[in-house]
This record gives C-alpha cells, sequence and structure tokens, in this order.
C-alpha cells in the first residue's frame, strides 16, 4: 500500500502527503544519486553545453579578432552544404550494410555458440578475438592487406594483380565495411546470444512434437522472443557505425568519396581549427545520433509492451 | 632500446614538470623548452647538448619530442598556443606553417641583427619558407626535396632538362611505373604545387591571397592525369604516401621515383640496391622553364608567450648554427639550409648528390604561404583526388569553389 503511494502517486498530490519516513528516503536516494549526476554533468553535460555554445559563433583559432556571436548561421552553413549530405549519405551507407551484415553473421555465429557441444570456452575466445584488437590495428591491417604493392589478398586465386580497391569509390567502400564487419561482429554475437539464452527450450520441444521444422522455429520461436536483444544490439551498433571515424580516416582520409560525418567534423575542427562551424558539425552529429537512439527505443518500447500483452 | 624508451618518458614527465613549474633549472640556469618531431638519428638530441655546452648555463635546452607526423605536430603546438602556453618557447615549424602561426599572432618576428643572423647565407629556397608580409618569421634549420630517383641499372640517366611529359612516355615504354605520393593528403598537395610552380605561377600571391592562374593549374591536372591513366602509373598511385612509393620503387616495378632524400639511405638498408639507383633533378611542367622541386623542412620559431623571449632568440640561433646542420645531415639525413655547409665533407659523404641537392633547394617553389594554409591543402587535395578521374576542363572551378567557400569559414 505504501509502496504503491510513493512509486504512482495520484495527479496533485503534494510531497507533504508522504510520511516522515518515505520523505527521508527520498532525501537519501537523492543524496545517493548525486555523486553519479554531478560527476555525468561535469563530464558529459559541460562539454556539450560548450560545444551548443561555440557553435553560435564565429571562431577560428587563426583568425582570434575575427570572434563573434553569429546565431545559427553555422547550422545553416552545414546543412545547406553539398558535401554535409553527401557526408550523410555515404556514413548511412557504411552504417546500414556494416550493421546489416554484422546482424545475419552475428546471428549465425551466436547460434554456433549457443548450440556448441564441445570446446565451448575456446569457440566463444576464438569468435571474440578480432573485437579485442584495437579499431586503428585493424583498419591497418586490412589496408595493407588490400595495397597493391604490400597485401596478400592480390595475391589470392580470381583476384587481379594489380586491384587496388582503395583507389576507387565502391572498392573502399567495401574495404571500409569488410572492417567493420570483422571486427564488430563479435559483439553483435556476443548481445545475440544473451538473447538466445532467454528463449526457454521447452518451446522448442513442444514445437517439435507439434511438427514444426528447423526454419519454422527459428522464425516462429526464436525470432520474436529474441527481439528485444536483436534491438538493443542493432541499436548499440547503428549507434557505433554512425560515428565512424577510425576505419575511414586510416583506410581512405574520406578519398574516394568514402567521406563520413566524423571525418567531416575533424577536419574543420581539427586540420582547420574552426572551432564555430566544427562545433555546429559535432551537434548535429549528436542531434543525429539522438534521432537514431529515439527511433529505436520508440520501436524497442512498443515491441516489448506488445510482447507483455502477449505474455 | 626499451631503456631508452624510458628514458624518453621520464624527460617528458620532467619536461612537463619544468613547463608547467619552474622557469629556472636546480643550477639558476634557465630552462627554455624546444617542441619539435622526434628525430629518431639522434641528430636533435647532438643539437641540444652542443648548444647546452656553449651557453655556459645561461640557458638549458629542453628537447620535447612531437610524433613524427605532421598533422599530429600541428594539433599539439596549436592546442598550446591558442591556449596561450608560455612553455613553448621554440616551436620546429613545418615550412607549410609560417604565415598561419605569424597570422594568429603564435609566434614572433625576427628583427635587427638577430633578423641579419637569420637569414645570412641561407639558400633562397627555404628562406621564402620563412617570409611573411614582408617579415621574417623564423631560421631556417633543416630542409628537404625531392629528386628524380632512376634505375641506373636498367635504364639511361633522365636528360637534365626532361619534362613530366617525356618522362612518362618513357616510363610507359618500358612498362615499368613512376612512383609519385598520390593518396588523398599533403603529399598530394606538394606535387600539384611544384607542377604549378614549374609551369611558372604560384597558388597565391605574394599577400597570401589566392591567385589560380587557370592555364597553368589547367596544366598540373593534365600532368596528373596523364600519369595517372598512363601505363606508368604504379598500382594503388591513389593510396600512396611516400613510404608506399619507396617500397614500390625499391620492389622493382618502377624504373622512376619523385621522393625525398631518404629513399637513397633506405636504399643502402636493402642490399645491393644502392648503387642500382641514380638521381636527376625534378621532372619540367613545361620545356623550357626550370622545374621547381618541392620544398619540406623545418623552421624554427620563438613562441609568442615565452617569458624568456631574448634567451630563446639566441637558442633558436644556435639551434639552427651550421655546424648542428651538419650533424642534422649525417645523423638524420635532413639536408642542410645554410649555402656552406653543403661543402663540408660529412654532408658530401651522407649526399652523393649534395650539389644536386643545393640547387634543387635554391630553386624551390615553396607551397602556398597563406594563413589559411590547412583549408587550401585540404582543397586541393579533394580536387585532385583520384587523379585517373581528374576533370582538367573542371578542375580549376571546383577548386576555386572550394577556396571561396574555405576563405568564407564555410563548409567545403
Amino acid at each position: 500500500m505504501e509502496a504503491a503511494r510513493i512509486g504512482a502517486p495520484p495527479a496533485g498530490a503534494r510531497p507533504a502527503g508522504l510520511t516522515e519516513r518515505s520523505r527521508g528516503e527520498r532525501r537519501l536516494a537523492w543524496a545517493l544519486c548525486a555523486p553519479a549526476v554531478i560527476t555525468m554533468v561535469l563530464v558529459t553535460g559541460y562539454p556539450i553545453g560548450y560545444a551548443l555554445y561555440l557553435s553560435l559563433q564565429r571562431l577560428d583559432l587563426r583568425f582570434p579578432t575575427e570572434r563573434r556571436f553569429v546565431g545559427l548561421s553555422n547550422y545553416l552553413d552545414v546543412l545547406t552544404s553539398s558535401t554535409w549530405w553527401e557526408d550523410v549519405w555515404n556514413t548511412t551507407v557504411i552504417t546500414v550494410l556494416s550493421v546489416g551484415l554484422e546482424l545475419v553473421l552475428g546471428m549465425a555465429i551466436a547460434l554456433v555458440m549457443h548450440r556448441a557441444i564441445f570446446g565451448r570456452g575456446p569457440v566463444r575466445a576464438a569468435i571474440l578475438i578480432p573485437y579485442g584488437v584495437v579499431t586503428v590495428v585493424a583498419a591497418f591491417a586490412w589496408r595493407y592487406a588490400f595495397d597493391p604493392a604490400s597485401g596478400f589478398v592480390q595475391g589470392l586465386p580470381f583476384v587481379s594483380d594489380t586491384a587496388a580497391p582503395l583507389t576507387e569509390r565502391w572498392g573502399s567502400f567495401a574495404v571500409i565495411i569488410l572492417t567493420e564487419v570483422w571486427k564488430t561482429t563479435p559483439f553483435m554475437a556476443l548481445l545475440l546470444l544473451a538473447g538466445l539464452a532467454l528463449v526457454p527450450d521447452e518451446l522448442h520441444e513442444a514445437a517439435k512434437v507439434d511438427g514444426a521444422n528447423a526454419f519454422q522455429r527459428f522464425f516462429r520461436i526464436t525470432l520474436p522472443l529474441m527481439r528485444p536483444a536483436i534491438l538493443v544490439a542493432l541499436l548499440f551498433r547503428t549507434l557505433d557505425a554512425f560515428r565512424v571515424f577510425d576505419t575511414v580516416f586510416i583506410q581512405t582520409q574520406g578519398a574516394n568519396g568514402t567521406e563520413t560525418v566524423s571525418i567531416l567534423g575533424y577536419n574543420v575542427l581539427i586540420n582547420r581549427v574552426n572551432l564555430g562551424l566544427g562545433s555546429a558539425v559535432s551537434v548535429l552529429i549528436f542531434i543525429f545520433v539522438l534521432l537514431i537512439a529515439f527511433f529505436f527505443v520508440r520501436v524497442l518500447g512498443t515491441s516489448t509492451a506488445q510482447q507483455r500483452g502477449e505474455a | 632500446m626499451n631503456r631508452r624508451a624510458v628514458v624518453y618518458a621520464a624527460l617528458l614527465v620532467v619536461a612537463a614538470g619544468a613547463g608547467c613549474g619552474s622557469q629556472r633549472g636546480a643550477g639558476g640556469s634557465r630552462t627554455l623548452n624546444w617542441y619539435v618531431f622526434n628525430e629518431p638519428g639522434g641528430a636533435y638530441d647532438a643539437a641540444v647538448s652542443r648548444c647546452n655546452r656553449q651557453a655556459r648555463g645561461r640557458y638549458r635546452i629542453n628537447y620535447v619530442r612531437l610524433p613524427t607526423d605532421a598533422n599530429q605536430q600541428r594539433e599539439l603546438l596549436v592546442r598550446r598556443l591558442a591556449a596561450k602556453d608560455p612553455s613553448v618557447d621554440i616551436a620546429g615549424l613545418d615550412v607549410v606553417w609560417t604565415a598561419e602561426f605569424a597570422q594568429a599572432g603564435w609566434i614572433r618576428p625576427w628583427t635587427g641583427p638577430r633578423r641579419a643572423q637569420a637569414i645570412r647565407g641561407r639558400l633562397q629556397g627555404p628562406l621564402r619558407t620563412v617570409e611573411y608580409r614582408g617579415k621574417i618569421w623564423a631560421v631556417p634549420f633543416t630542409t628537404n626535396t625531392q629528386l628524380l630517383w632512376y634505375r641506373k641499372d636498367r635504364v639511361p640517366p633522365p636528360a637534365s632538362d626532361i619534362t613530366w611529359n617525356r618522362l612518362i612516355d618513357q616510363a610507359s615504354r618500358q612498362g615499368k611505373a613512376i612512383e609519385e605520393q598520390g593518396n588523398q593528403y599533403e603529399g598530394l598537395t606538394v606535387w600539384v604545387n611544384a607542377l604549378v610552380e614549374g609551369a611558372g605561377s604560384s597558388i597565391v600571391d605574394q599577400r597570401g591571397q589566392v591567385r589560380l592562374d587557370p592555364a597553368t593549374t589547367r596544366r598540373a591536372a593534365e600532368v596528373i592525369r596523364r600519369l595517372a591513366t598512363s601505363r606508368a602509373a604504379p598500382p594503388g598511385l591513389a593510396t600512396n604516401k611516400e613510404d608506399e612509393a619507396r617500397l614500390g620503387f625499391e620492389s622493382g616495378r618502377s624504373n622512376y621515383a619523385l621522393n625525398y632524400t631518404f629513399i637513397y639511405a633506405s636504399a643502402g638498408e636493402k642490399k645491393g640496391f644502392q648503387p642500382k639507383i641514380g638521381w636527376a633533378r625534378y621532372p619540367r611542367t613545361v620545356a623550357g622553364r626550370p622545374s621547381r622541386p618541392p620544398l619540406g623542412g623545418i623552421n624554427l620559431g620563438i613562441g609568442a608567450y615565452t617569458r624568456q623571449p631574448a634567451l630563446a632568440y639566441d637558442a633558436a640561433l644556435c639551434l639552427a648554427q651550421p655546424a648542428n646542420q651538419v650533424i642534422a645531415a649525417e645523423k638524420g639525413g635532413l639536408p642542410p639550409t645554410s649555402e656552406t655547409v653543403y661543402r663540408d665533407p660529412g654532408v658530401r659523404k651522407a649526399f652523393p648528390f649534395s650539389e644536386l641537392l643545393r640547387t634543387s633547394i635554391q630553386d624551390g617553389g615553396p607551397r602556398p604561404v597563406a594563413p589559411a594554409y590547412g583549408d587550401i591543402s585540404l582543397a586541393i587535395q579533394k580536387s585532385f583526388h583520384p587523379e585517373s578521374q581528374i576533370e582538367v576542363t573542371a578542375v580549376v572551378s571546383r577548386l576555386r569553389e572550394r577556396l571561396a567557400k574555405a576563405a568564407q569559414g564555410r563548409i567545403f
């Protein structure tokens, strides 16, 4: 009774209506949360706020005397430039293709790891190795692998000896996406494995008794029950993939029409030291990430609610 | 090796301490920080200890090592100087940063007798890289240029007045490549600039304003596209940086390479390869006009916020003295900026091509001296990459459009 009142106070109820004890508990809760909240505000809130503030100014470190407040003109400039939208498109291509491939491969690997009867530990460890490799190192490794002077790929059968995928656009996309997929599929697989563990074996057995074949069981039982896990995995990977920087920076530096929004932000902020314009790019990337997260959480929220309703 | 790393780490910690805290060393001498890239041959260490000896306690130079990648060096220096860091007493500046650092007020101009001392006896090429708006902003220390390296065991020496077009024709006939740096990075700007300068023009004028003569810019685009689409194009031209190009040259796939002097030192490490390579002057963009080879190198500037400018100027002059240039040539393979140093026997031994090197540097065409150099370079790289798909007729307008946006501080 008491707990219900604290959990969901009726509209218009005043805190004064709480007992002395629950008010004390609430104070204690705030006090316990405070250090975390303050730390979060300091380490994430402040930089974000400062970036917002900078993005409203003309501020180029090379021309310190020309600093002035320009309102939203930096945003206008970014959003009306064709470069920004090309980069958004490039980023979307990389994100959609790499996350899509990772989902399919990750699911396959998760099923293998789930069903592995012997050598479970070694199998899981082996699959996780690429995820333990530093992204920059992985990017270099694949860049050198495809390099016509030093790479091994050109020596493989059915590959032209002079193939140089990193010198043209779709070849570059292919190598970048391959690197991303190679590197982060284990992460996807791990999240999906956790989801697989939630599917009760009894359901499969019951379906088997009813005559369902393996495909039917996978698509009718496993997938629907794993939906929350899949969505969480997709959300994490999409947010990561949209901010892709290291792989592209190492392999093409944005050349051949593979520039992503993060590379654009780097060029403006670090190379051109234009803090105003660069902050506007960063804030826009942040907003895109928020939109992606919002989309996923809405989808995720409704789906889990549906499942609860069905259960 | 490991012990050296530990010593370096310890030095860095000490340096950081010196930078933040006291400006006076234990012995009463003043510490001056020299921020410059980590020179692996030990040449800069030798220069520092020589100057510390010669200073007899007036000052003590502390060598603060920056990464070898030029972009990262600039990032670190810009961050410190934009935040008015007084610990930057002497800064090792890549030749293309002069105008940017001067315009932003991050380095001090050189005037009076010190200016005279800084420029006395220096080669023309490096001197052009320290001038901005009629003032001298740094003392040239070491420089570099590209030569035309060729396989003398396979092909005859290129004519001294060879043009890019003839070189491409020859290499195509031989069925071997010409190594160039075509990745979308600073090296591509170096190539474009050398071609534009060689055609008798410059990308920017004396005041740092973009000039961009259409005919010469198109000429540069023609040459680059011609190589990229010819049989002489190395595989992966569009991804090559200096080291990939060197590997390509050493692999035997090419008869020619346009690259810096480290090619010679590297060739010495590959058994039997050094005697096979010859050298010639950078090819001409147009017949009848001498080439303007690319220029690289390090100038020493004085930080605007140093608390001891007088000592810093003296120390920079000491570091850039001829004796230290000899060591830099011998230990680091870095060509000198002072004309007389090229007659030194040690330098002649390090560079058997020292006379060609001296004239190439003397005639070198510097990259644009402009405060927004980073923007200009980025715009050039984006407009000339990938090389095989350059639209020669559209390249000038594309580049101009990007440069105009860059000048207005907009996205391009």
